[in-house]
């Protein structure tokens, strides 16, 4: 099995940015406590992270984005099961499309 | 507070992403076809999905691969992805702040976008068992490698066009994490609208990416510190 030494360093980068992505914000808050600011600011981070995440790629497909948002957050608030949220935003992705949205 | 961290949090949280697998697959799958079509041997592809653990920074490293492999332009790809996890560590502080040693710096190794939603949720549901974040982490990563080397086996005999209803997928799974998140519109309504406008607004100015993700995001959030500060 191959391999090749710049690919493992290249791996090996990676892996050290993406440890310092994940653990360097935690060890500097750890290391001295945030402005209270900072504090109300992390409680709304998290909704707001995914909303700026997904917002972009459900415009870029249109109509069929939208309605498969609608579909998947309906579904996971009825059942709590994201497995058929994922089912239900796909179906809807896919089925709009074959009637030509 | 008590925080504990306990074998039964982390299969709890094992438990708990089991659903999340569905939405994961195409996403594995894909990031395994891209490496084998970039040359990649099997074991480089399983190192890199092992160590790095994050599919988009994976996805975009793959995009600029060449030999030999431009180091620089790969390791800021992953950073320039990966910089949105940064933030999620400090939201987790109730938790965290509890823990030493590997248990701490152990489960940020795992940490991805689902593993920090699901473990949001669980604690403002009053969960106080953080080995439920690690578990969450383990059976993902475990599932992770799974994924990507079925897709660089099945090479390129699994070929799904860019653009395909099942890419919707893996938004999809985000979707449905928006829905435990949601603290009513009193408080999320306008910090979420800021987010997803400003995000939107950027990307259609063609700013590159992760800038309005985190553009949207912190100022959204920032919204809502705002105001929750004058109110208090």
């Amino acid at each position: 099995m191959m391999l090749r030494s710049d690919v493992l360093l290249a791996i090996l980068g990676m892996a050290a940015v993406t440890y310092l992505c994940r653990a360097g914000g935690y060890a500097a808050l750890r290391a001295m406590r945030p402005p209270p600011f900072v504090e109300r600011l992390l409680q709304y981070l998290p909704g707001c992270l995914f909303v700026a995440y997904v917002v972009p790629g459900v415009a870029q497909l249109g109509l069929a984005g939208w309605a498969a948002a609608v579909a998947c957050v309906l579904v996971q608030a009825r059942t709590r099961n994201y497995a058929l949220s994922a089912v239900a935003g796909v179906g809807t992705v896919w089925l709009l499309r074959l009637a030509g949205q | 507070m008590q925080v504990i961290f306990t074998r039964a949090g982390v299969r709890s949280g094992a438990r708990a992403a089991v659903p999340l697998l569905l939405g994961m697959a195409p996403f594995g799958l894909v990031t395994g076809v891209v490496a084998q079509q970039h040359g990649l041997s099997l074991l480089e592809t399983v190192l890199m999905s092992a160590l790095v653990f994050a599919g988009s920074a994976q996805l975009l490293a793959l995009e600029f691969w060449a030999d030999p492999v431009p180091f620089g332009t790969v390791v800021l790809a992953a950073f320039a992805v990966n910089l949105r996890l940064a933030p999620m560590g400090p939201a987790l502080a109730l938790w965290l702040d509890r823990l030493h040693g590997w248990r701490l710096w152990g489960t940020l190794a795992t940490m991805v976008d689902h593993s920090f939603a699901l473990s949001i949720g669980e604690q403002r549901a009053g969960g106080r068992d953080a080995g439920f974040m690690l578990g969450v982490g383990l059976l993902l990563w475990a599932v992770w490698n799974g994924l990507v080397i079925a897709g660089f086996l099945a090479g390129s005999a699994v070929r799904v066009p860019a653009g395909h209803p099942l890419f919707f997928a893996a938004t999809a799974t985000f979707l449905a994490m928006l829905v435990p998140l949601w603290r009513g519109r009193a408080r999320d309504l306008w910090p979420w609208l800021v987010a997803g406008g400003l995000a939107l607004l950027a990307r259609g100015l063609e700013v590159p990416a992760p800038a309005p993700l985190l553009l949207g995001a912190f100022t959204g959030a920032a919204l809502g510190a705002w105001r929750d500060g004058r109110a208090a």
